[in-house]
């Protein structure tokens, strides 16, 4: 039993350790392709100035 | 029908629900109320019948009012913004507020002198300090954030409210959940989880409540006449989703019967210590941070009028934040029954934490970039600004005390407390201070605020009241710790406890003036909301609101 848990703990932290690096770096690269893909600059800076205009 | 003189009209059907179940819950509430044997539940079923009964005639007073029913999406072309239900939530925000530092006062005079205690249970401080986090963090805090994003999101969006009777149930119902959390307190009524002490009713009551807000919430992001979500809109909803989520798993619990307050939570050992830190941290993370941090990208921009300093950063920062806030929890239970790799990873995250952090405060700042000048005319502005530094001083402060090596000597003294309030008074109070003084002109078309010499007075004093409050509470939680540690050359430890606590005494009278301090600062903001409703603007031309010719400085 002692043994099974510490391999499930090897295990988890390696599953961690690992795919957990991927998966974070791999939100992080995808949300900075979308922040500074070319043709969404000028949506962007109009979304900026939503505060801005009054009606 | 004969005209009667009297404008009734029939009730929508989401009145006459609204209504029946109003009714249907009145009779219920007024058995538990007869048949329990405890008071405070007693107590507290009743005011529930008594609010639903109010609820009905509430709903059916709207009848008599002329008006068109459903209000009209769009006036002439304009959208028709439902402003009613935020001037509520303005007004509560700052009645609890000060009830809230009031009671926040008390206790640190009460940590300081132990005989305002006075030997009652009521008012003790075991009592009270769960009163004063839930009044300011709950209901100054919640009320800003309910009442703010139901602004931000109309406007952003150009669009009405959702909702004809749910936007009122959203506010008054959450109102509701406050006073029964607050009265429970001082009545001996809590699960004794830490920011999360209401019992299981409240909690089943804030339910249903928040999935309502979710839902007027959404609703009006679906009317939207923008094309985009402005990024204001997406902290907002990141903080209402991440809350409903929180809110439910830590408070899962079975009650022991319909006829008592108390229940048991389904969580036991470290998972339950593991569960109350996801929370709690996630209360700091979404609810203090990435609400007020929806309020910074509406409001700063709005008040230096002009547009957020990178909008590409905001989108970064928003990710960024809500990916890694959610793993920093456990850095709670250092030195814990914990496993270690738990607190090592929240350890880890919260140090990463301090980029994203740190990107949403430069973001905030650099919009002021070129109109740097408006610091020493608009002391609202001032006011959000040096909001941004307290957040950064406190996220930097945050992350090194995360750190475990770290957290041996900062944990359980009140290091702690001097860092929550760096980032409770600096960052959430003046960030809302700041966007109430700007809501409210708007809110009752006046042309500016009645005084700003006033708004002035208050940013001094309350900052003083600040940097007194957490330079006492560093000194004294660091000498707490140091004494805690320090050992004899015979391996005894050098000082008893009661040692340490005579040690601390001046810090808590600093403390205590530190907060006296504060809480004349938001009496003083009080005053001037109030005569900015009554009066207007003071005859004093306000120099941030029209647009003049600017003079070049000399230097």
């Amino acid at each position: 039993m002692t043994a099974m848990t510490t391999s499930t703990y090897a295990w988890l932290a390696h599953f961690a350790q690992s795919t957990g690096v991927l998966y974070f770096m791999g939100i992080f690269l995808a949300v900075c392709i979308y922040a500074f893909w070319p043709s969404n600059r000028a949506r962007f800076e109009e979304a900026a100035r939503t505060p801005l205009r009054e009606d | 029908m004969a005209a009667t003189g009297y404008p009734i009209r029939r009730a929508t059907p989401g009145e006459m629900g609204g209504m029946l179940l109003a009714a249907a819950a009145v009779l219920p509430l007024l058995m538990i109320a007869g048949m329990t044997s405890d008071s405070g539940y007693a107590f507290h079923a009743s005011l529930s019948a008594a609010a639903a009964t109010a609820s009905i005639f509430l709903i059916a007073n709207r009848c008599f009012r002329p008006g068109q029913v459903p209000a009209p999406l769009e006036i002439d072309g304009r959208p028709n913004y439902n402003m009613e239900p935020v001037k509520f939530a303005t007004v509560a925000a700052m009645v609890w507020g000060i009830a809230g530092f009031a009671i926040g006062v008390i206790i640190a005079s009460q940590l300081a002198f132990p005989d305002l205690n006075f030997d009652l249970p009521w008012v003790n401080f075991g009592r009270l300090r769960p009163l004063h986090t839930s009044a300011v963090i709950f209901a100054f805090g919640g009320n800003v954030l309910i009442g703010t994003s139901f602004y931000v999101v109309q406007r952003t969006c150009r669009a009405r409210l959702a909702g004809d009777l749910s936007p009122w149930f959203v506010i008054l119902g959450y109102n509701f959940f406050i006073v029964i959390a607050g009265t429970g307190y001082l009545l001996g009524i809590t699960d004794g989880k830490e920011y999360a002490e209401p019992e299981w009713y409240a909690d089943l009551w804030l339910t249903l409540v928040w999935v309502v807000y979710l839902l007027v919430f959404l609703g009006t992001l679906a009317r939207r006449k923008e094309p985009h979500i402005y990024v204001a809109n997406w902290f907002y909803l990141g903080f209402i989703l991440t809350i409903a989520v929180l809110h439910v798993g830590n408070n899962l619990a079975v009650p022991v019967s319909v006829l008592s307050p108390k229940s048991y939570g389904l969580w036991s050992g470290v998972q339950d210590a593991m569960f109350q830190w996801w929370y709690g941290h996630n209360a700091v993370g979404f609810f203090l941070t990435a609400g007020f941090l929806a309020i910074m990208y509406y409001f700063v921009p709005k008040r230096a009028e002009r547009p957020i300093y990178s909008y590409r950063l905001s989108i970064i920062h928003f990710w960024a934040l809500i990916f890694l806030y959610i793993w920093a929890g456990p850095h709670h239970l250092h030195y814990t029954a914990l496993p270690d790799w738990a607190q090592t990873l929240g350890m880890t995250f919260s140090i990463m934490l301090w980029m994203p952090s740190w990107g949403g405060m430069i973001n905030g700042m650099m919009t002021l970039s070129g109109a740097w000048d408006k610091l020493r005319t608009d002391p609202v502005l001032r006011m959000m600004v040096v909001s941004l530094a307290f957040y950064g001083m406190s996220t930097f402060e945050g992350p090194l005390m995360s750190i475990k090596a770290v957290n041996s000597l900062s944990h359980y003294t009140d290091w702690t407390i001097g860092h929550v309030h760096s980032g409770a008074l600096g960052w959430v109070a003046y960030i809302s201070f700041g966007a109430i003084y700007c809501l409210v002109p708007w809110l009752w078309n006046r042309k500016g605020l009645y005084s700003l010499k006033l708004v002035n007075w208050h940013f001094w004093v309350s900052t003083l009241g600040i940097v007194l409050y957490i330079s006492a509470m560093w000194v004294s939680g660091i000498m707490q710790g140091l004494m805690w540690r320090a050992y004899t050359s015979l391996g005894f430890l050098e000082y008893s406890f009661i040692e340490t606590v005579a040690a601390m005494k001046p810090y808590y009278v600093i403390r205590a003036m530190g907060g006296v301090l504060f809480l004349t600062g938001a009496l003083i903001m009080a005053f001037n909301l109030w005569m900015t409703v009554r009066r207007g603007a003071e005859d004093v031309p306000q120099r941030d609101l029209t647009p003049q010719p600017q003079l070049v400085p000399a230097e």
